[in-house]
């Protein structure tokens, strides 16, 4: 009878803790966790940035573009009351490759429902991923296929940003039968001895937000504009800079493109 | 007569039939006494039999080059140590020469950082470089990844290495790194003497000791005979290769470049970055009269306000004698590293 007795008490106890967890999940579903994608839209100026189109630059100079690449990473959104979800690393390390639509959006899954108007990331790859363990290094990150034309294999590292393309501002290259410029920015600051770091912080915001929670599925509409880099805090001529590399004037280049990126506009359908 | 070739060959197979044995029991990674502790992370990347055996095929595939004719072992030859023999620099695809000298692969896993200028700090992201370089191999890594993957036998060697056989650039990278780290060179005369295993130096090989301990030993210190540190060794009058500049865009590494170890240098001629001096005479004579003042300079080759380190030719000849003895037989003739 005391058996009985206890077995009740157990099963009323157990449905009672069932039913009062039961109430909180309800509490928690309207809001829960959604996807946010991350369009990103490249731009020349007011035009949208397409290969082969002749443009001009700040200082007046023609210039087609061929290569039109960047990684972000170390993405963060910010909501309207401040509070900051960190998007996990090996989520978010993604290389925009103009030409290939398929780079153009990335997706971030299970992020905490909220209204988000503000994005923080970096412009590379940060120095603990340059620095890690080839078994880190895959997805966007694998030097030999994705990541192989944005990655220096003599000086261990990411190429960050990697912008070419002709201009009769350049010198003739015989051997390519062109005018080349090309700027290829990488340096996360050095492994065993310090040196140059374009890594570069991004926070831009909206004047709306993306309303972000389970059944909802906003994107957020970026816009990055490749004359930013010949324009802005230094004028960039290509007649005076043809070409930049792993180079000490790398970081005016990586100053200029630290401003090219802006939120358009946010999805909320 | 012919009763003495039957005991050769039998005497040859025995001993090949012993190698074998050795073999399969003995490849796993280890730490000479003598050596500084390894600097690889094993933790990420152990040394098995199965991915070193892997990562010597892939040592010796040429389809890593864009025309399939070179290999890793093309320019690294096990006789000379894993360097290439007499080139002062090397001729890759198409004959096209290289601009450094290229460097012997050994004691790989007590390397802080890889090449001339120290560009790569990991062991694992050495390989990409010989196979993109248009110089050298000149091929796309993807395309090698391809190429391997349509094979009959690669995919089975990944499985025995890997678990699965996926082929992927992550597995060919740590699976080369596990054959180059094997390639442990602890076992010249020197080695047997310090160590007490029965190894002897004559007078002039310990003569030659001290004075080395005397005036190399600053750069070539510890039993792997290198700082690992970065040097202008005075060998450019004027600097047209920047070395470790290259790397770090401090002015103050113009001109410097990584120090070599000096094990098997008997085998490894010729010598420097740029493979300027034949022999170890010659060697010498630089350090002592031809030593370049340049304003990276490094300050222990000025001696009383000279560049360069006083040494009679009596010394120069000991210290050969020296050097001699760093020669490891066992490691430029271990099958287990043969092609």
């Amino acid at each position: 009878m005391k058996s009985i007795y206890n077995i009740l008490v157990a099963f009323v106890l157990v449905s009672t803790f069932s039913l009062v967890s039961s109430c909180k999940k309800d509490d928690n579903t309207p809001k829960g966790n959604g996807p946010v994608t991350l369009h990103f839209d490249n731009r020349f100026g007011a035009d949208d940035l397409v290969l082969g189109t002749t443009y001009t630059n700040q200082a007046g100079e023609q210039l087609a573009i061929s290569t039109f690449n960047y990684y972000v990473s170390n993405i963060v959104l910010v909501k309207e009351d401040g509070g900051e979800y960190v998007v996990p690393k090996d989520e978010c390390y993604h290389l925009v490759r103009e030409g290939v639509d398929s780079t153009y959006e990335l997706e971030l899954e299970n992020v905490p429902a909220g209204n988000y108007n503000t994005l923080k990331f970096i412009i590379g790859v940060d120095s603990l991923k340059n620095a890690s363990p080839v078994s880190e290094r895959t997805g966007d990150l694998d030097v030999a296929t994705t990541a192989s034309d944005m990655y220096w294999t003599w000086n261990s590292g990411y190429i960050f940003y990697k912008i070419e393309g002709t201009s009769p501002a350049a010198p003739y290259d015989s051997m390519m039968g062109a005018s080349m410029f090309y700027y290829h920015i990488g340096g996360y600051g050095g492994y065993s001895s310090a040196t140059i770091n374009n890594i570069r912080n991004v926070t831009i915001s909206a004047s709306e937000s993306a309303i972000v929670g389970e059944g909802k599925n906003p994107e957020i509409h970026i816009f990055a504009d490749a004359k930013e880099v010949f324009d802005s805090p230094s004028l960039l001529s290509i007649a005076a800079h043809p070409g930049v590399m792993f180079a000490p004037f790398s970081t005016t280049i990586s100053d200029n493109y630290k401003d090219m990126f802006t939120i358009n506009h946010i999805h909320n359908d | 007569m012919k009763y003495f070739l039957f005991i050769t060959v039998g005497l040859i197979m025995l001993v090949s039939a012993c190698k074998k044995e050795k073999n399969t029991a003995s490849i796993e990674m280890y730490q000479p006494s003598n050596f500084p502790p390894a600097v690889y992370n094993f933790s990420t990347n152990p040394v098995t039999a199965d991915g070193f055996e892997l990562g010597r095929r892939l040592f010796y595939e040429t389809k890593l080059s864009r025309n399939n004719t070179i290999s890793c072992g093309s320019c690294h030859q096990q006789f000379a140590a894993f360097s290439h023999s007499g080139h002062i620099v090397s001729h890759g695809i198409d004959d096209l020469l290289g601009k450094r000298n290229a460097p012997a692969v050994m004691n790989m896993a007590w390397s802080y950082d890889f090449f001339w200028d120290g560009g790569v700090h990991s062991l694992d992201l050495v390989p990409p470089n010989p196979i993109k370089n248009p110089v050298e191999m000149d091929e796309q890594f993807s395309v090698v990844l391809d190429k391997l993957r349509a094979t009959t036998e690669y995919p089975a060697l990944f499985k025995k290495a890997f678990g699965s056989e996926e082929i992927n650039s992550v597995r060919f990278m740590q699976a080369l790194s596990q054959y180059m780290n094997r390639l442990v060179s602890a076992n010249s005369r020197y080695d047997k003497f310090v160590r007490n295993e029965g190894g002897t130096l004559s007078a002039q090989e310990l003569e030659g000791r001290d004075i080395f301990n005397n005036k190399c030993s600053g750069c070539h210190g510890t039993d792997l005979f290198t700082d690992r540190g970065f040097h202008n060794n005075g060998i450019q009058s004027s600097v047209t290769d920047s070395g470790r500049y290259l790397v770090t865009l401090d002015p103050t590494d113009i001109g410097r470049f990584k120090t070599p170890s000096l094990r098997n240098i008997e085998k490894t001629a010729p010598y420097m970055h740029s493979g300027k001096f034949p022999t170890l005479q010659s060697v010498l004579d630089h350090y002592s009269q031809g030593v370049h003042s340049t304003p990276t300079l490094d300050s222990a080759l000025i001696v009383n306000g000279q560049p360069g380190i006083p040494m009679s030719s009596d010394e120069k000849a000991k210290i050969i004698a020296f050097l001699l003895t760093l020669t490891d037989n066992d490691f430029i003739t271990d099958p287990r590293f043969s092609e």
